[in-house]
Formats: structure tokens, sequence, C-alpha cells
């Protein structure tokens, strides 16, 4: 009976190749640790994010009169509205904290080295979209963080282009019109856009074959009957297994925060978001939620307007050009020498101290000094990456993958 | 043969007429939508100037009006404030507001109108990301801005001070001073925002 549903179906839709092709006979390599779970994560906290999304969405209002209050609404009166809630909140932050560790697997393994280039830039893109969709998002609370969050960001675009800054607000101010726009884009063009390019992420991914600790390819060395690599694995049942237990391992950690510190003391959710919106007094400390305070801290770190925009907006755009500016032999950080490793361990304590830095008040007197030192730190580590990566004194890759 | 290559070149205008003519009917259609997100009719007439009594505001107090929803902030300046805002010209970027917007009359130390010296009035929108600033209008170091704060303002959201004319320091991120709104007097306690003249 279910072969021949099956059968029925097979030969309308290709689903038994689907399957084979991309999870029963999907190979990826044997030796995925730790930080290949951040993927399949990414993948959950998307999903969880849409549906608790949509559950918002029935109780939630876009209007500047009513926006506040409604969301106050879902936290008190409407039956688990609490949990839905924080769920959507907690999980941004966890977006970022996975979309992170994915993109620093990325950079450890060198897996936006050729042929996974295209890979990589779709990452990137999805990373953006990421940051849009968070943006947008927290205006629809309509506190005064979201508000004056709201207004800088756009200043932003206003010190380059006034015409561009009043059609993105579709008035003079950050308005009633602003929040219904955002609440648009929030809900429905950017997550298309985000499933988009997951579908694409994904397709560019089995085009190419997982990249793996080691940094070598496993489909140079083919089983002579069966063609299939000698160190993969399929990725059903092996990763799909290890992948639950990623996700148990998450859910510990996010449900632990959604139960017992849902505000991060201020980090996930401020406190002045629970000011309603005033168009005309600015919180006295202001600042970005903690996965935008990297890129903040190096806008602010620049006194001269125009020159902070540009280093904010390169600070992120250049993680695109990561695979043409590693000129190394070898891809994973484990055959790389002492030059790139310090290098990239001075990028990473630069990019936790900026993000760092962005979160406390510009006027205490060493945040912009020190800042300015990690966004030399930050640039320098792309900028200078053609020639210690190539100076690095690498040891010798292996021709097959190490356990 | 012959007929296969005017066959090609016949394809090859054709996919390039029914592109181009596609392409503008996507621009054409693209218009209404583009156009939609500017600000409606409704919001464009929202920006009517306001009126302000400034009669109950005494010297060293401020207090803030709304005007196209921004914060228009009225100040009356003591004396004193008066005679430090001479002394601040060495501290400033643009002391002469040469490349900084307000109204003809406005252009002076004061940033005010002439006969109303003492009285500020400014769009209290930091010029660097568009925050509010916060009014650190004493003197010294009761706000917490050392002791050779000679009174003015700070934006909580990257640190830039201004003077109490609203003008901004040197090497601030702030690239101007505070913009002045038009504005005109309709007597010596009302103020009319938003125009330069009288009834406008």
């Amino acid at each position: 009976m279910v072969s021949q549903v099956m059968g029925w179906i097979d030969e309308r839709f290709p689903l038994t190749k689907v399957w084979r092709e991309h999870l029963a006979e999907y190979y990826a390599p044997k030796n995925f640790n730790f930080w290949y779970y951040f993927g399949s994560l990414a993948l959950l906290v998307l999903v969880m994010q849409i549906v608790t999304g949509i559950f918002l969405t029935m109780n939630y209002k876009p209007d500047a009169r009513f926006a506040f209050a409604s969301v106050e609404y879902i936290m008190r009166d409407v039956n688990f509205g609490w949990l839905i809630r924080y769920m959507h909140s907690t999980g941004a932050s966890m977006f970022f904290v996975v979309v992170y560790l994915h993109m620093m697997r990325g950079i450890l393994y060198g897996s936006y080295r050729k042929p996974r280039e295209l890979l990589w830039i779709i990452g990137m893109a999805i990373y953006l979209c990421l940051m849009g969709e968070a943006f947008f998002g927290y205006l629809l609370p309509w506190g005064q963080m979201s508000y004056w969050g709201a207004q800088v960001i756009v200043s932003l675009v206003d010190a380059i282009s006034p015409e561009v800054a009043l059609w993105i607000r579709g008035d003079y101010v950050i308005s009633d019109a602003t929040l219904n726009r955002f609440f648009a884009f929030h809900v429905i063009a950017l997550p298309l856009v985000l499933l988009v390019l997951v579908f694409l992420h994904i397709v560019a991914l089995h085009q190419v074959g997982s990249n793996n600790p080691d940094g070598i390819e496993i489909k140079n060395h083919k089983d002579p009957v069966s063609h299939i690599p000698l160190d993969g694995i399929p990725f059903h049942p092996y990763y799909t297994v290890k992948d639950i237990v990623g996700v148990s391992g998450y859910f510990i950690a996010y449900f632990g925060i959604i139960f017992f510190l849902p505000e991060m003391g201020g980090y996930f959710l401020e406190e002045n978001n629970f000011i309603p919106a005033d168009p005309l007094k600015t919180p006295p400390h202001i600042a970005p939620l903690w996965y935008f305070t990297p890129f903040y801290a190096i806008l602010r770190a620049i006194p001269q307007k125009q020159l902070g925009i540009a280093a904010m907006g390169l600070a992120v755009l250049i993680f695109f050009l990561l695979p043409w500016l590693d000129r190394g032999v070898v891809k994973s950080v484990r055959y790389r020498g002492t030059l790139y490793k310090s290098a990239l361990t001075a990028f990473v304590l630069s990019f936790l101290v900026l993000g760092y830095l962005g979160t406390q008040e510009p006027t205490i007197w060493y945040v912009n000094p020190i800042a300015r030192v990690c966004a030399g730190i930050y640039f320098g580590f792309f900028l200078l990456m053609p020639i210690y990566s190539r100076l690095d004194k690498t040891k010798p890759v292996p021709e097959r993958v190490t356990s | 043969m012959d007929k296969i290559q005017a066959d090609r070149g016949r394809r090859r205008l054709l996919i390039g007429v029914t592109s181009a003519i596609g392409g503008v009917g996507v621009g054409a259609l693209a218009t209404p939508f583009v156009l939609s997100m500017l600000p409606s009719a409704r919001a464009k007439a929202a920006g009517a100037p306001v009126e302000a009594d400034i009669s109950k505001v005494e010297p060293g107090m401020m207090i803030t009006q709304e005007w196209r929803g921004q914060p228009v902030w009225i100040v009356n300046r003591t004396p004193a404030m008066m005679v430090q805002l001479a002394k601040n010209t060495h501290l400033l970027s643009d002391p002469d507001s040469n490349k900084s917007e307000q109204p003809e009359p406005c252009k002076n130390t004061a940033r005010a109108m002439p006969g109303h010296d003492n009285i500020l009035v400014v769009v209290g929108i930091c010029t660097h990301l568009g925050c509010s600033p916060t009014e650190k209008l004493k003197a010294g170091n009761e706000g917490g801005m050392g002791s050779d704060w000679p009174g003015g303002f700070l934006c909580p959201c990257h640190g830039s001070k201004y003077d109490l004319s609203a003008r901004v320091f040197k090497d601030m991120p702030a690239p101007l001073n505070m913009r002045i709104p038009p504005y005109t007097y309709l007597d010596d306690q009302r103020l009319l925002i938003g125009t330069n003249k009288k009834g406008g």
C-alpha cells in the first residue's frame, strides 16, 4: 500500500529522488564536530521565529496609538501570550548567537574558500536580511528604544540621501506610517526573501558538499565501485540524529533563558523599551541590541559622520570579500601557522570588545579610544589578510580526514 | 543556411524588443508602488506652524514644543549664560554658524532673533544621527560634565556636545550646529514656530 502510494507520487513529483539526493544518500564528511550544529539550528530558529511570529500577529496592532498597549496585552491577557512573545524575542537574540557561531565555524575551517564562495555569499546575504528583520522587528513594540533606535538607523540613511530616508519613513519623522510599513517588511517581505535565500543556501551547499574541520575535499577519495566518498556518511540517519542532540542542547539553553532570564539583564529586551515611544525625549542612554553593538561601536569611534557610517557599513560588507582576501594554502585553522592564528585571535577579541564597548556610554573616557584600536584590528584582520595568510607557515594537510 | 541566419537575427531582435518593452512595463508598474511609500497627503498637511507661549519660561528655564513631530526647545538664557556664549568661540566647530541652518536674522552668537537675544528656539535634534540631546544648561560639574563645562546640551547617543546656542563643540561626531527653525514673534510672549511670517 505504502509503496503503491509512493509510486503514484514519484510518477508525478520526485519525492524519493529528493529524499535520496538530499538526505539518505547525501554524503557529508564523517568528522563533523560541535561547530557543525549551528547550520541546522539556524534553520530550526527560523521556523520557530516564523511560527511564534504568526501567533503574535494575531494580537499585535501595527498602529502607533495601539502598538505598545497591544504588546502589553499579549504579555498580560492573552493565554500564554507571554510565552509566545518571549520565545520570539529570545529567539531573535538566539538567532544571532547561532548565526555568529555558524559564521565563526566558516572562518575557522575556511568554509568560504573555493569552491564555496557563492555558498558564503548567499550566507552573508542571509545575515544582512536577518539584520534587516531584527531592525524592522525592533520598532514594532513602539517603546523608547524601538523609536530612537529606528531614528538613529534611519538618520544613517538621511546622512547619505535625505530623499531616500523620507521615502523609508513615509513621514518627516518616525511615525505611524513608518511603524505600519516596518510591520509589512518584518512580517511578510523579508521573511519571504529569507526563505528563498535559505533555500538557495542549501542548494549551493548540496552542489559543492560540506567542508569539514580538516578543510579538505572528501570527494577526492571515492570508492572505485560505488563512487561514494570514503570519508562520507549519509546525512540521514547519522547527522539527523546528531542534530537532534544539538536541538536538545539548544532547547535547554533557549527555554532556560525564556523561563528564568527572558530580558537577559537588558541585553535581549532593553529596560527603556518598557516605556512607550516619546518622540520628544531620547532616553538618557541609547544602545542597540547586543548583536549590533560591534558595528555601533565602530560608528561612534569615528568623529566624522560620513566616515563613521562608511566604516560601519564596510565592517559588515567586508565579510563578503573573505573568499578572495584569504590567500592561505590551507583552509582549516588546524593546519595554519602562528601568524594566521594570532590574527584570528586578535580579530575575535576585537569583535567581542567592540561588542562590549557598544553597550557602554560614549562619554566614559576609555570607550572611544579603545574602540578605535579595536576597529583598527578589525579592519586589519581583513585588509592585511592577503599578506599574512600567504606568509603564514602552514602545516602539511592530511590526505584523508582525521577523527 | 541563409534562412537560418536570418531567423536567428530576427529571433534576437524579437527577444531584445520583448525584453525592452517588458522592462518598461515593469518599471511603469513599479512606479506607483515606490511612490506610495512617500509621505501621504495627510502627513504633508500635518506640518503646519504651531504657537508657543513663552510668558512662563523664566531665565534659566527651558520648555519643549512639538512641531512636525520633532521637539523644539525654547530656552530663556540668563545674562550670565549670554556672557559665556561669546567666550565659547575657541571651543566650537562652527562658531559663526556659517555651515549650519538657521533663519538669516538668527545668524549671530546668540542664534536668536534681534531684540530677543536671550530666547533660543532650536530643533532639539542632534545633527549626528537624530537623537534628542539632554539639557545640561548649568555650567560646571553639576550634571557630571566636568568643572570646565560652559553649559549647553549633551547628546546621549554618541556624546556630541553643544553650547547654549546649540553650537556644536570641536571634534564631535555631529558635524553641524543644531537647526534653528523658521519662527516669528506674534508679540513679546507668543511665538509662531514653522513660519517667518506673522499669521502665516
